[in-house]
């Protein structure tokens, strides 16, 4: 699904920035859902610094591509085309989400835009895509699969199981590693020996590059390469080399990072980047001002929103087991009372 | 009626889905070139070739996990598991994935695979190669489970399943492979998730399935002899559990035994009894009886082996005493 670009600058930049800020935005308000006490629960994972691989990325797909994420895939299904009154509610619990409340943040998908589903298990949602590039195959429908997972999942075997099969078979699968530099609380080179991750995926055979996150434009370039090469039979990986502005979930302060580092860190600011380039190739400050106001009240908008949706109702539980055509799983209080009232 | 293998009428149940469905895959280790570690899928390849049949590098996780991103994605895909002892490779793809996609996305999209694989005693094999895990499956929500014990069910239960919308764990049993038995494919088959019951007596009810249906079966022979008239219930599929064929020939008899070749402790056995016991409780003359494999690894030696499982007579000698 091509990304909402309706209002500001028609060049590339001007709608990835668009985008990212629309991103940016978003997770500024997950963390006040949460504050407001009024998220489903904190397994909330924000992907605020790496906006630039979710948007660069999304750019290059096209509309019949699918795709899965992990557990701070926010960012990558806003970019993808997900209304984001929709997530906001998911993120909420509440009957008007995406899932009906039954997902939440880290399970969050949507067929229709082809997002196979986020995962709350490092690495889970990878080998899907090789499914995904079977399928691709078999019905001839020129769609790429892409996994979105983070540094955290190249410690699991299932990526490379996963990578063999794509390589092996040509399937048209890009493994994108959006790497944040910290799995939890542990930095990347205190979890592997060498941290030039799409050496890796050389290794396999498949296309592999490390792209500087901070420009977004360089990722979305990197990603139009890969994806088309994919398309075509060449499955890839791509790194996006980037920094997780804040902690791991939203109660973390991420005490184990040395401030001096994060603010380092915290200079790779995508959006900011894009913004600063915009500014030097003509667009001014009160343009770009009047965008980001309109996606800020756009973004307030979800919260509000998501207060005014209803909890899923009680009996909701049962349903989607199994298929709506099977019987639902008769429930505890019901089978309890059976069992009394024989005579 | 013609005469076929259990081996035989599963791979006569791919070939004609195969046939029927183009969408429908085969994935796994061994299944293209060699044929099935147990040859249930031999020469399917050259029938359907290599991009329906596809032999895929020793990645348990990844097979099951490419299988339910098929699934999802308009394909019937068909894994194999080439033994049950491997699930724990595989089981966050089975259980976090396969089992939950339905329900975590609210019903928008459901994953229908099916993981073929088998297990059980008879082939010394040793621990890591015998075991009747069915218990893992069952205790998880999403997936369906079938264990044929027959010739007939082999190809039935499996045609069945691979029109499930769900995710099916098709548990075939290693020693029943070379098993003959006259059938008729033409004839109507039991629904899905509906037991058969193998033989009807008054007087105590075996409930059991997989192998242990002919073990109960024979047993229930020899107390004919006896005078003693067992029914033999034959579940098919462990989920759905068809718990209305159980209730009244229990009710009607009175006792009930429950036979598995896996562990006893926290096994099939233990739901059985426990849901016989609560729902049948006021027609019981005996505590429900467990029938149960050993709680201990399966050993290499073949006395071993056949000794850490129930078989006939060990079914006839519970019945016996239960009776007494």
């Amino acid at each position: 699904m091509t990304p909402p670009f309706p209002t500001g600058s028609n060049s590339d930049l001007g709608r990835l920035y668009r985008t990212m800020r629309r991103v940016r935005s978003f997770e500024e308000r997950v963390g006040e859902l949460f504050v407001r006490g009024q998220s489903a629960g904190s397994m909330l994972h924000l992907s605020i610094g790496e906006e630039s691989a979710a948007v660069g990325v999304c750019a290059a797909m096209k509309p019949q591509d699918t795709f899965t994420t992990h557990h701070r895939g926010h960012g990558i299904f806003l970019a993808r085309g997900a209304d984001p009154n929709r997530m906001m509610a998911e993120i909420g619990g509440k009957e008007a989400g995406y899932c009906h409340g039954k997902g939440g943040s880290m399970h969050i998908a949507d067929m229709g835009l082809g997002h196979l589903g986020a995962n709350a298990i490092v690495g889970g949602g990878i080998p899907a895509v090789v499914g995904a590039g079977l399928s691709a195959r078999h019905k001839g429908n020129g769609a790429v699969s892409v996994a979105f997972f983070g540094d955290g999942a190249t410690g699991q075997g299932i990526l490379y199981e996963s990578m063999n099969m794509a390589a092996l078979w040509k399937l048209p699968v890009l493994f994108c590693c959006i790497n944040n530099q910290y799995g939890m609380g542990t930095r990347i080179d205190n979890a592997t020996a060498n941290t030039a991750l799409h050496e890796r995926a050389l290794a396999f055979g498949l296309a592999a590059e490390t792209v500087d996150g901070l420009d977004v434009e360089a990722v979305a370039e990197a990603a139009r390469r890969l994806v088309d090469g994919a398309r075509a039979g060449r499955p890839a990986f791509l790194a996006v080399d980037c920094y997780r502005f804040f902690g791991h979930a939203r109660k973390d302060k991420s005490p184990y990072r040395d401030p001096a580092e994060e603010d380092e860190g915290r200079m790779k600011d995508p959006v900011a980047h894009a913004r600063a380039r915009l500014i030097d190739t003509g667009m001014t400050a009160a343009a770009l001002d009047a965008m980001d106001g309109e996606i800020d009240a756009e973004m307030d908008a979800t919260i509000d929103f998501t207060i005014a949706q209803t909890e899923p109702p009680l009996a909701s539980m049962f349903r989607d087991v199994y298929a709506p055509t099977e019987p639902e799983p008769e429930p505890v209080r019901a089978r309890i009372a059976r069992v009394l009232a024989r005579t | 009626m013609v005469e076929m293998t259990y081996r035989e009428a599963l791979r006569q149940a791919l070939a004609d889905a195969m046939t029927e469905n183009p969408d429908i895959i085969l994935l796994g280790e061994e299944v293209g070139r060699y044929g099935g570690a147990y040859g249930v899928t031999r020469d399917l390849i050259k029938e359907f070739g290599a991009h329906r049949v596809i032999d895929t590098p020793i990645s348990e996780a990844a097979i099951v996990g490419a299988a339910v991103g098929a699934a999802m994605t308009g394909l019937r895909p068909v894994a194999e598991l080439m033994y049950v002892d491997f699930i724990g490779m595989t089981m966050d793809q089975l259980a976090n994935q396969a089992a939950k996609i339905r329900y975590m996305f609210g019903g928008q999209i459901g994953v229908p695979m099916v993981l073929r694989t088998q297990g059980g005693t008879g082939r010394s094999a040793g621990a890591q190669h015998s075991q009747s895990l069915e218990a893992y499956v069952m205790h998880t929500p999403g997936l369906r489970l079938a264990m044929p014990a027959t010739v007939a069910d082999a190809y039935h239960l499996l045609r069945q399943a691979m029109t499930c919308p769900d995710p099916v764990v098709f548990i075939e049993h290693k020693a029943l492979y070379t098993m003959k038995e006259d059938v008729d494919l033409a004839a109507e088959p039991l629904p899905w998730g509906k037991a058969a019951v193998r033989r009807a007596g008054d007087d105590l009810v075996i409930v059991t399935y997989s192998r242990q249906v002919h073990h109960a079966m024979a047993a229930a022979a020899t107390l004919a002899a006896q005078g003693i008239e067992a029914t033999v219930i034959d579940l098919r599929t462990l989920n759905p559990l068809d718990f209305d064929t159980i209730r009244p020939f229990v009710e009607r008899a009175g006792r009930a035994m429950v036979v598995s070749e896996g562990v006893m402790t926290a096994g099939v056995g233990a739901e059985l009894s426990a849901r016989i016991t609560e729902e049948c409780f006021d027609f019981l003359h005996d505590p429900v009886v467990r029938v149960a494999g050993e709680d201990i690894p399966i050993s290499v030696s073949p006395a071993l082996e056949a000794g850490s499982v129930p078989g006939p007579a060990l079914i006839a000698e519970t019945a016996l005493r239960m009776l007494a």
